[in-house]
């Protein structure tokens, strides 16, 4: 039996299963509660993305996005080290959190899970740069806080099978 | 307990801390552990040492979790050895790959030490 996404756009772009995924993956991997802020997240210049790309019934990335300070502390709590500058550790456990949260979103739709791959983890750190994707079939940006770090999380759809 | 010797397989060394913590959380004590950036990495290590059990990612550049299991068993390494899937995949046709490839146990990321302690505390038992 051939399987579509098409008609279940509305339960692959509901924005709770982020808002889920968000939470499962910082509490379990950091014992931190995170919560969703209404306003964008303030993050400074120097700031590092992960990007986690889907291939298959849908195409398209779950991009994690913080200042330098946010992504420290998440590493910290990650690995009970201290952190001064964004190292390959740093960057290291940013991929794996986006990774964690790629794949706890796709799995909230079990048609999803069985016919989406995940690619291994990009991390991209810097200053001033912006992703840009033209045309998206859907895209979810969310922003979340957890202590006094703040970051967004976003899915962006570029193609539904 | 005596030692016991692991092997954990995955291309993020913050993975392989935090999954080598929840074993220790998980009473595994004394733990003696081996790391391998990559399934390559892990069949070279299984060449010069011996373990009591081995945990691997699926989802790796160069060597995958799945290609690592099958060289696993056709090289005849670590025979009889419990293998424990740790993945962020969770489908059911994931799960169905890696015990078709031999795996005894699948943890799915993000977890806690007690769901690890669960999957690989009576697999320790049972070899």
């Amino acid at each position: 039996m051939t399987v579509s996404l098409r008609e279940s756009v509305q339960l692959v772009s509901d924005p709770r299963n982020l808002d889920a995924s968000v939470e499962e993956v910082f509490h379990l991997m950091l014992g931190v509660d995170c919560r969703r802020e209404p306003a964008p997240a303030v993050i400074e210049p120097e700031s590092v993305t992960a990007v986690v790309g889907f291939g298959g019934l849908l195409s398209g990335a779950c991009v994690f996005k913080s200042g330098s300070t946010a992504a420290m502390k998440i590493a910290a709590h990650m690995t009970g080290m201290e952190f001064e500058e964004v190292d390959d550790t740093v960057k290291d456990g940013i991929g794996e959190i986006c990774n964690m949260l790629a794949g706890s979103w796709k799995g909230k739709v079990p048609d999803l899970a069985a016919n989406c791959g995940l690619s291994v983890p990009a991390v991209i750190t810097g200053r001033d740069y912006n992703l840009h994707v033209q045309a998206p079939e859907f895209r979810l940006n969310h922003a979340y806080r957890f202590e006094d770090a703040s970051f967004e999380v976003t899915i962006i759809c570029d193609k539904l099978q | 307990m005596s030692e016991i010797r692991t092997l954990i397989v995955d291309d993020s060394s913050v993975m392989r801390k935090i999954v080598e913590r929840s074993l220790r959380q998980a009473g595994l004590d004394p733990l003696v552990v081996h790391e391998a950036g990559s399934g390559t990495e892990g069949l070279d290590v299984l060449k010069s040492k011996q373990v009591d059990l081995i945990l691997s990612d699926i989802n790796m550049p160069s060597m995958d979790g799945l290609e690592f299991l099958r060289q696993l068993r056709e090289q005849n390494l670590a025979p009889g050895v419990p293998v424990v899937m740790i993945t962020t995949e969770s489908s059911e046709e994931h799960v169905k790959q890696a015990i078709l490839a031999g795996a005894q146990g699948y943890i799915r990321k993000p977890f806690t030490a007690e769901q690890v302690k669960e999957r690989v505390l009576p697999l320790l038992h049972a070899a």
